[in-house]
C-alpha cells in the first residue's frame, strides 16, 4: 500500500468532519473519493498531506507515519492540487511550475539541471511547454488547473492528491485532465463530483457521507442505484457502457 | 509578456542593475551630504569621510569636517537604513498576507509604535528603564498582535486584514492624540507632532549603529526565506504542501518586520508609503521572485528615502519639512495608481 489511512478522525470546533475513516490507496493506481458537498473529501485530502492534524488514528505513507516525516521530505513525496488556488501577483506559467522544486532545494542552493528537466518534463506532460512565458492572469480556468498539475508534477511526487480538479472546466478539459492523471505513474487520490468520470478513470472508489466511509471498492461494485439513492438522494439507472466498458450512470429527474 | 520573458533570460541584467543601484545610492548619499544650508562640494565630502575612515590628513575647516561627518552623513545613512527596512517590511507583509496593500503604516504598526514612543516620551512610562526605542518596539508589537487578532477574528484574509489595520491605526492614532493633548506641554506637543510626521533632524551616529545593523539583519534573514516567500503566492496551504514550515516562517518574518518597523519608527518617526510604493516599483523592475525582489526593494527604498530627505530640506528655503510629508506627497498618488491597476487586473 502506498497511502494507508487507518481509522482517522478530525473535527473542526465541535463538528466531526472526518469520522473514523479507513482508506487504502494502491501504488500506481487512481483512487476516487466521492460524496456530497460537506462529506469530508477535501478534509481527508488535507489530512493526508498533513495540512491538518489528525485527532485520532494514523496515516501511513509506505511504512512511515506521516506525522513523523519532516515537512520538506513529505513535500518531496506527496503533492496536492487544491481547488481553484489563484493569485493576484503577476507571475508566469514558468514561475508557478518552478515552485514545485521548492522542497528539493535548500534555502541557498542554486537551480540545478535536474530542476530544469523536472520542470520541462512537467510542463510538457500537461501540454503547456510552449506557454511557459505566459502570465497567470491571462490563462483560462482549464489552463490554470493544468499549470497547477504541472507544478505538482515538478515536485516529482510518488503520491498525487487532487481536490476536484475538474470543477469549472469544460468537458474536453475534464476528460483531458483525468486522462492525464490516470496515465501518470504515481499513486493518485482524486476527489470528484462527477460519478461517470469517476467510473471512467478511477481504479477504485471510496464513497464518503457525513465523514464516514459508506462504500469502497471497484467502480462496478460501488456505483449501484441503491447507493446513489442513499448517498446523493437521486434515483439513477446504472448500466455497463457500450463505449468504454465501465459503468455508466443515467439520472432520473425527481418527478419522473 | 515580453518584459516577463526578458527578465528571465538575461542573466547579466541583474548584476548590472544591482551595481547601478549601489552607485546611485552612493551618489544620492553624497548629494545628501553636500546639499544643505551650507553647501559643501562633493570633493570636500570625500576628503572629510576619508579623514575619518582612513586616517588621511586632508586640510579641511573643522566646521566642514563636522557638518559632513557628525550631521549629514549620519543622517543620510539612517535615511538609507530606514528606507531599506521599511521597503523590506512591505515586501514581506505583502507576500505573507497575500495583499498588495499590506505595509507597516497601512496595518497600523507604525501607529502603534508611535503610541508606544509617545507614552514613554510624554507619560514617562518605565522611565529610566524604557527608552524611546523600546517604547516604540513594545507599541509596534502590541499593534501587530491586536491587528493580527482582529484579522483572525474577522476571517483573516484579503481586504479584511487591511480594514483591521485601518481600525488599528485609528485606535492608536487616537491614543497618541489623547496622550499628547492631555499630558504634553506646548513645546512637547510641537516636538511630538513633528516627530510623528517623520523627522531626521536629531539623528546622530548612535542612531546609525542601531538602524544600519537592524536593516542588514532584515536583509539577511528575509533573503534566507526568499524561497519560502515565493511559495506563499498561492496561500499558506499551498506553501505547506511545498514543504515550507509555514508557522515558523510566519513567526520569524513577522518578528523581523515588527523589529524593523519599531526601530525605524523610533528613530525617524512614522513615515508612510515607503513600504507600500517601493515594493511595487521594485516588482515592476525585477518581477515577483523574492531573491531579486528583496535586495532590489531594499536598495530602492534606501535611495528613495535619502532623496526624500534631500527634498524635505530644500523644497522650502530656510525650513525643513517633515520627511513623512514628502513620502506621502509622492506615495499617496502612487497608492492610487496601485489601486487602479489592481482593479484592472482583477
Amino acid at each position: 500500500m502506498s497511502i494507508h489511512v487507518d481509522t482517522v478522525s478530525f473535527a473542526a470546533g465541535n463538528t466531526l468532519i472526518v469520522d473514523g475513516v479507513s482508506v487504502a490507496a494502491e501504488k500506481g493506481k487512481v483512487l476516487g473519493l466521492l460524496g456530497p458537498n460537506g462529506s469530508g473529501k477535501s478534509s481527508l485530502l488535507k489530512l493526508i498531506c498533513r495540512l491538518r492534524k489528525v485527532q485520532s488514528g494514523v496515516i501511513r505513507l509506505g511504512d512511515d507515519d506521516i506525522a513523523s516525516i519532516p515537512r520538506a521530505a513529505l513535500a518531496r513525496r506527496i503533492a496536492l492540487v487544491e481547488q481553484q488556488a489563484t493569485t493576484e501577483t503577476q507571475v508566469t506559467v514558468m514561475d508557478v511550475v518552478r515552485l514545485g522544486r521548492t522542497p528539493h532545494r535548500g534555502p541557498l542552493s542554486s537551480w540545478s539541471t535536474g530542476d530544469d528537466s523536472a520542470v520541462a518534463e512537467a510542463l510538457s506532460r500537461v501540454g503547456m511547454h510552449d506557454r511557459a512565458g505566459q502570465l497567470w492572469h491571462t490563462l483560462s480556468g482549464g489552463e490554470r488547473q493544468r499549470v497547477h498539475i504541472a507544478r505538482a508534477l515538478a515536485q516529482t511526487p510518488s503520491e498525487l492528491l487532487l481536490d476536484e480538479p475538474t470543477n469549472h472546466l469544460d468537458i474536453q478539459h475534464q476528460l483531458d485532465i483525468l486522462g492525464l492523471v490516470s496515465r501518470l505513474d504515481v499513486t493518485s487520490i482524486v476527489a470528484l463530483h462527477d460519478l461517470n468520470l469517476a467510473a471512467m478513470f478511477c481504479d477504485r472508489l471510496v464513497v464518503l457521507q457525513k465523514g464516514r466511509v459508506i462504500a469502497a471498492g471497484i467502480p462496478e461494485e460501488v456505483l449501484t442505484a441503491d447507493l446513489i439513492a442513499e448517498v446523493f438522494g437521486v434515483r439513477a439507472c446504472v448500466e455497463k457502457s457500450a463505449v468504454h466498458g465501465r459503468c455508466n450512470i443515467q439520472y432520473m429527474a425527481s418527478g419522473a | 509578456m515580453t518584459q516577463t520573458v526578458s527578465r528571465q533570460t538575461h542573466g547579466w541584467a541583474l548584476p548590472v542593475l544591482t551595481l547601478l543601484a549601489v552607485v546611485l545610492l552612493v551618489f544620492v548619499v553624497s548629494l545628501a551630504v553636500s546639499i544643505g544650508e551650507i553647501s559643501i562640494p562633493i570633493e570636500t565630502t570625500v576628503k572629510a569621510v576619508s579623514n575619518r575612515l582612513f586616517g588621511t590628513t586632508f586640510e579641511l575647516s573643522r566646521i566642514h569636517q563636522g557638518i559632513v561627518w557628525d550631521y549629514r552623513l549620519s543622517r543620510a545613512l539612517v535615511a538609507a537604513s530606514s528606507g531599506a527596512a521599511l521597503a523590506l517590511c512591505g515586501v514581506i507583509l505583502q507576500a505573507l498576507l497575500r495583499n498588495p496593500l499590506a505595509e507597516p503604516y497601512v496595518l497600523g504598526i507604525s501607529a502603534g509604535a508611535s503610541t508606544g514612543a509617545v507614552a514613554v516620551m510624554i507619560l514617562g512610562f518605565g522611565y529610566g528603564v524604557l527608552t524611546l526605542s523600546t517604547g516604540a518596539f513594545i507599541g509596534a508589537v502590541i499593534a501587530f498582535l491586536l491587528v493580527g487578532l482582529l484579522a483572525a477574528g474577522a476571517g483573516g484574509s484579503g481586504e479584511r486584514i487591511i480594514l483591521c489595520g485601518v481600525a488599528g491605526s485609528q485606535l492608536f492614532n487616537a491614543l497618541t492624540s489623547y496622550i499628547v493633548t492631555t499630558s504634553a506641554n506646548a513645546e512637547q506637543a510641537r516636538g511630538v507632532m513633528f516627530w510623528l510626521l517623520g523627522s531626521m533632524s536629531g539623528v546622530r551616529w548612535p542612531d546609525v549603529w542601531l538602524a544600519a545593523p537592524i536593516a542588514i539583519v532584515g536583509v539577511v534573514i528575509s533573503m534566507f526565506y526568499a524561497r519560502a516567500l515565493d511559495a506563499f503566492i498561492f496561500g499558506t496551504d499551498a506553501a505547506a504542501t511545498l514543504g515550507i514550515a509555514v508557522r515558523r516562517v510566519q513567526i520569524v518574518l513577522l518578528g523581523v518586520t515588527a523589529l524593523m518597523t519599531a526601530t525605524m519608527v523610533s528613530i525617524v518617526g512614522s513615515v508612510g508609503f515607503v513600504g507600500l510604493v517601493i515594493p511595487h516599483a521594485a516588482r515592476f523592475i525585477v518581477g515577483p521572485k523574492h531573491d531579486r525582489l528583496l535586495p532590489t526593494a531594499a536598495l530602492a527604498g534606501a535611495i528613495f528615502m535619502v532623496a526624500a530627505d534631500i527634498v524635505s530640506r530644500i523644497i522650502i528655503p530656510q525650513q525643513i519639512l517633515p520627511i513623512g510629508v514628502v513620502t506621502a506627497l509622492f506615495g499617496a498618488p502612487a497608492f492610487a495608481v496601485i489601486l487602479y491597476r489592481a482593479r484592472r487586473t482583477a
